[in-house]
């Protein structure tokens, strides 16, 4: 079960309409290394987890995520909103407004769509956690990127609460990969 | 900033720090410092929300926020996504 909150985890503030903003930061809502992905990606592991704190970690980081890509969303909706058809085409963001409007679609920076090959859930929790600590260091770079290539400071302080949050997600899936190497060197079983 | 947006904001803070604290102590479970401290800010948290719900109407869906009132307040803008928080004025009224 999921209940929805009316408000975003953290403020986003926009300066001005910024199609060609937009057009890269979209890459965190449905590209690889983006919130979509991270989100169903510890949401459909958690099943097949075997302690208390990993099924914790997972529902609770993959929740976290969903609320992510919501910040996502409004950023790319708001500097795209107001945005001219002249100035969607300076922004080379045309092949997206024939397709979708301003709405927001879950493609990458290269309007690639989202494809759940993006994820694997693999069933050994070494195997997972793995991969959830790789995919936090690679949303993290990516942060990094937009923020190189953002020009309004008001979106880069967003980016940078997303980037610390991939840090401390990072920090946990570590913990919990601890964890469920202990559990497993004191697994006994006799049968 | 009016007293809408304050409190909203004041929501905010208060749901990061337990959001925080809930990640640590998932992993943590028996941190009574982490324990006592999420206590604190989920008691604050749960005033902060019913007196802002009493104003403004629900903030959460499925009946874990309060309706009151003649009317079903949930459909009510502002959404999210339509809020700018620089200098807090709503989007759309450009």
């Amino acid at each position: 079960m999921w209940i929805y909150e009316k408000k975003l985890e953290y403020p986003v503030r926009v300066s001005s309409t910024n199609p060609r903003l937009a057009k890269v930061i979209i890459t965190q809502y449905g590209g690889p290394d983006g919130e979509l992905a991270a989100s169903l990606r510890y949401l459909t592991q958690r099943y097949s987890m075997p302690t208390p704190q990993a099924k914790a970690v997972l529902t609770d980081i993959g929740t976290e995520e969903l609320a992510h890509m919501e910040i996502v969303a409004t950023l790319v909706y708001n500097l795209i909103r107001n945005a001219t058809v002249e100035q969607i085409k300076a922004a080379g963001l045309d092949p997206y407004y024939v397709d979708h409007d301003k709405s927001v679609y879950f493609v990458n920076a290269e309007g690639v769509p989202w494809t759940a090959a993006y994820i694997q859930s693999k069933g050994d929790p070494i195997a997972d956690l793995h991969e959830n600590m790789a995919a936090e260091q690679k949303a993290r770079a990516t942060y990094e990127y937009l923020i190189n290539v953002s020009d309004d400071p008001d979106v880069t302080d967003t980016l940078r609460f997303l980037r610390q949050r991939e840090v401390v997600h990072f920090q946990r899936f570590g913990e919990t990969l601890n964890l469920v190497h202990d559990w497993l060197s004191s697994k006994k079983v006799f049968y | 900033m009016n007293k809408r947006q304050s409190a909203l904001l004041r929501i905010m803070e208060l749901e990061f720090a337990a959001i925080e604290l809930n990640l640590f102590l998932d992993t943590h479970p028996e941190d009574r410092c982490a324990l006592a401290d999420f206590e604190k800010v989920s008691q604050e948290l749960m005033k902060a929300k019913t007196e802002f719900e009493a104003r403004y109407g629900p903030l959460m869906n499925f009946g874990f926020g309060r309706n009151q009132g003649d009317t079903w307040r949930w459909i009510e803008s502002p959404w999210p996504w339509e809020i700018n928080f620089k200098g807090f004025e709503l989007y759309g009224e450009e």
